[in-house]
Order: C-alpha cells, then structure tokens, then sequence
C-alpha cells in the first residue's frame, strides 16, 4: 500500500494540537521541513521531546507552538545558547523535564521495544535526579547494588527525515544514526521525509541498511533538503553560517518574527524555499561523492 | 614563541592522553587536542563522539558534535542508544573531556543553572552526555578558562559528578569511573589528593600561586612540591596553528 502524500496532508492527518512529538536526528538528518510546516498550519500546545531541542524546536517554540519541552541538551550545538528556549524557561512560558543524553535515549529505547524502563547504572551527580522526580532508583535483584530508571517515552507522533524510502515506507539512512530508530517504534504514528523515494528493489537490494519498516510508519514524504540547516550524509553538508546566524537572529522579538515570515509563513513548501537559499548556498553545501566498497548479499 | 591562553590549555590537554587511548570526544579544544595528541606522542588514539561515530578521522575541523566529517572514513557508526550503553557504560571508554560553568574545589561540575533549578537565574544547556562521561569514563580532564566566577567553592547544581564532597563519597556512589584526575586552566594544572580536593601541581610558564589563588573561589590547597609546565613547542603550535585549525576558530 503506498503511503505517499504530501508533507501537508502527512502534518494535518498526523499532528494535531496537544501532541507530544518527537522529531528524531542527532545533529544529522533533523527534520526542519516538517516542523515549518507544523507552523504553517498554527498547531498548538506540543509537548515538544528530543534530546537537543536544536534550532527546530526553537524555532516551534518561536512560533507560539509549544507547551512543554522534554529535553538532555538545551544548546545550539558549536555556537552557545538557544536563546528563544532558554527564555521561554527563564519566564517560565513553557514547561521543562530534563535528562542526560542516556536518560532521556533510555526512556526511548523503553517506549521503542515495550518495556517498563531499561535500567541504567548510577553516576554519581545528585543533582537532576533530585530535580526531577521522574528519575528514580531500583535495587537489582541479583546484586543489590541501586540501578537509575526513567519511564518509556512514548509519543504520539515521531518525525523521521531519511536518505531513501519506499512509497510504503521502508526507509533506509546512513551516516549517524542517532534515535531515529527509536523514535519511530516508540511512537504511535510515523511521519517520514526522504530525500529520494526509490524503488522497493533498491530497498531490498541492501536490506541491512533499512533502520524502519513499513508496517510502523504512517506516511510518507518526498521532500529534498527536509534537514537544512542541518544535513543529510552524502547529500549536503551542514549549514554552519545558519547556525551561527540564528544567534543573531533569535536575540530580539522582532528579529524573529521577520524572520518567521520571510522563511516559514513566506513560502509554500521546501522546494520555494531552497530555491529561495539560492545558488550560492546551494553551491556551498553541495558535497563531492564519496562511495562506499560494495558488499556482496550472494545470489540464493 | 608566543601562544594564547587556548593553545597552551589545548596543547597541556593533549600531553595527558596516552597512546591507543579510547577518548568520548567533544567540539572545540579537546577535539583540537586529541588531534594534536595522534600527530605527536599518540597515534594510535580512538576518538569516539556522543553522536555515535568511533574511530573519526576527521579531514576538516567538526564544527559540530554531529559533523558528517567524523562519519566519513570513520571505522563505525552507531545508534546513540549503543554508543552509552555498549561504550561508555559498558566501560570501554578511557578518557572523557569535560567543562561547564562552574567547577567546585572537589571537581564536581555544574552545566545547568545558574540560581535555584525552578526558578533560574540563568538557564545553562545542562547534562546532554556529560553526566554518564563523568561517571563512566576511566579518566576525565576538565578543560576550563580560570577565573573566580568558573571556581565557587560549592557549585549550584552537580550536572556531573567529581568528588561531591570528598571523603570518599564518589567512590561509593556506584559509578564506575575514577573521576576527574586533572583540572587543565590557562593558569594552572589542580589534580585531586587523595579525598578528592583539588590541589594546585602545577603552574605555566611566568604564573605565580597567588595569581591562581586571586583566581579561586576557596583557600586552594598548594601540593608539597608546585612543578613548572613545559612551554607549549613550536612543533605543537605549528600543527595546531598550520594544521588543524588555520583559520584560528578555536584558537584564538
């Protein structure tokens, strides 16, 4: 069955307000199409969840599509702060609960494979576990040593940007992998964005690099560039400038707004809005080929 | 030769890895520092990063954490899940670079709030993968500018763990990891004694005790014997200034 559509139709049949979303990716293939288009279409009262918040859930939050915001690393990653996050939590517009990197990928890792937590060893900081009383402390049976438990994340909609899917969804990525996994078999429904939609014999020519499966994903989504200002391996490189210019941008109310309205509201999709970046940004991402050697499956 | 205050903590950095050291690696100097370490007394170094890429080569400088430089030419890839779980917990991680806002006269390091957590005076990033770095890693170096408001003598929130109160209390807490064995400044070298308490070992080239003591939050307790760190040599300052970073990103 092909579950093809629009990045539109994939946001007003799958996101709705009050949601709790997870949009995967660490550092690479962060889907920022589908957040625009989240904003586009005014949703509201998100509990917003990834382990960096990153320039997309800065930018949600920007746009007054935020209620509450589950993260580990509240940063904009090589530049400093998430100024328009870190504000919202300083006066206290939104909500937060807070992890490490391991707590809050545990909680997924639980919610991707039906467990009640997946128990990590102690660390030794005091501090968060205090803070958040969702971090708790079991004995192990065996030993009687204390084990560190956090509960299953279990979202209702997961988006996943990928190098290649299938029109059923099938959906292949390499480079860092992150949580992307994770996420998708967490969730109760599944947005994919690819940058190419093949054919189901190029999924099936090398079935090892398949991360998620058809049968949990919800739709599907042809949408080049999906990831800018991050990246997709092999595709384009990372925006730095961008990253370093959203530092300037997210200082003032005003800033933000402009730039909402030139980047978000002012345009109708993706494709409007790389052609919008312009030769020159695409010339500076473009990255030259780098082929892996081919690995041989065998003809049985 | 001249060097500024971050080629001198870059270059002390790299001097404490040794070779066919596993290294959880972060952006800016300690990335700069283990590269200086495998093209100098370390080659044989495995730099692993948080976003799941061990054994990175990187051929340009990783301007992120997540840098599609570090996966290519790269020995693996893996999920976030496995590299916390498989590497770090699992105890295959010897060293981990750490730093923050603030670190306290026992090593403990707070990357979270500045004030009270609920109602902050000044929210910081927080943990990301510096609390399991700090518990788990064999080794960790903390890697700071030196300067009164970076050492209160407590800090306001224990982001990741030193030596919490000394006294043996990290020791048993569970965590595996042996805790932070240096604090590198642009001043200094402290290293724990034996309850934890950060103790100054060493000093760079023309700094005095009482320079750092003006610098530290708490009456620093001085080891018996204060030893001299050996200049930064011009060899080490050309591969970081001609090879890894020209363009003076981190480095000036």
């Amino acid at each position: 069955m092909s579950k093809l559509c629009s990045l539109k139709e994939a946001i007003q049949n799958n996101v709705h307000d009050g949601d709790l979303l997870y949009a995967a990716g660490f550092t690479h293939l962060i889907p920022f199409a589908a957040a625009h288009e989240i904003i586009r279409q005014g949703i509201k009262d998100l509990t917003v969840a990834r382990a960096t918040p990153d320039l997309i859930y800065d930018m949600l939050t920007a746009a007054g599509c935020v209620k509450k915001i589950i993260f580990s690393y509240m940063g904009n990653p090589g530049v400093g702060s998430l100024r328009i996050m870190r504000k919202a939590i300083e006066e206290k517009q939104v909500e937060w609960e807070e992890y490490s990197h391991y707590g809050m990928i545990s909680r997924l890792q639980a919610g991707a494979t039906g467990l009640p937590f997946i128990p990590m060893n102690p660390t030794a900081a005091p501090s968060l576990e205090k803070a958040n009383p969702n971090i708790k402390r079991l004995v192990d049976p065996y030993t009687q040593k204390e084990v560190i438990v956090v509960p299953p994340l279990l979202p209702d909609v997961a988006i996943v940007h990928v190098q290649r899917a299938d029109i059923h969804g099938n959906a292949q990525i390499w480079g860092i992998v992150g949580e992307q996994k994770e996420a998708a078999f967490a969730s109760k429904r599944v947005i994919v964005t690819a940058e190419e939609i093949v054919d189901e014999t190029v999924i099936r020519s090398d079935p090892n690099r398949t991360v998620i499966p058809s049968f949990v994903v919800s739709a599907v989504c042809h949408v080049p560039f999906a990831a800018h200002p991050s990246y997709t391996q092999g595709y384009y490189d990372r925006d730095n400038p961008f990253y370093l210019g959203w530092d300037e941008v997210s200082k003032t109310d005003e800033s933000i707004k402009a730039w909402l309205d030139e980047w978000v509201y002012g345009v109708a999709d993706r494709e409007t809005y790389w052609q919008k970046l312009g030769d020159e940004t695409h010339e500076r991402l473009h990255v030259k080929d780098n082929f892996s050697a081919p690995i041989n499956y065998g003809d049985y | 030769m001249e060097y500024s205050n971050s080629e001198l903590l870059t270059v002390n950095a790299a001097r404490l890895l040794r070779d066919e050291d596993v290294v959880f690696v972060g952006v800016g100097l300690p990335n700069l520092a283990c590269n200086l370490a495998m093209h100098t007394h370390a080659p044989n170094l495995v730099m692993i990063y948080e976003a799941g890429v061990i054994g990175a080569r990187p051929s340009r400088l990783p301007l992120s954490i997540g840098d599609p430089t570090l996966v290519s030419g790269a020995t693996a890839v893996c999920s976030m899940y496995d590299i916390f779980s498989f590497y770090l917990q699992r105890g295959n991680v010897d060293v981990g670079f750490l730093g923050g806002a603030q670190i306290d006269r026992f090593g403990n390091i707070n990357a979270t709030v500045i004030g009270d957590y609920e109602n902050p005076k000044t929210r910081l990033p927080g943990s990301g993968g510096s609390m399991e770095i700090a518990g788990w890693a064999n080794r960790c170096y903390i890697i700071t500018p030196h300067q009164k408001r970076r050492f209160p003598e407590k800090v306001d929130f224990i982001t990741s763990a030193g030596f919490l109160n000394g006294q043996g209390e990290r020791q048993t807490s569970g965590a595996r990891g042996g805790g932070p064995q240096a604090v590198v400044t642009h001043l200094c070298i402290m290293t724990p004694d034996e309850t934890g308490e950060l103790t100054l070992t060493a000093l760079h080239p023309g700094v005095t005790v009482e320079e750092v003591q003006q610098n530290t939050g708490w009456l620093l307790k001085l080891a018996p014997k204060i030893t001299v760190t050996e200049q930064p040599t011009s060899e080490e300052l050309r591969i970081l200034r001609e090879e890894l970073d020209p363009d003076g990103i981190y480095l000036k």
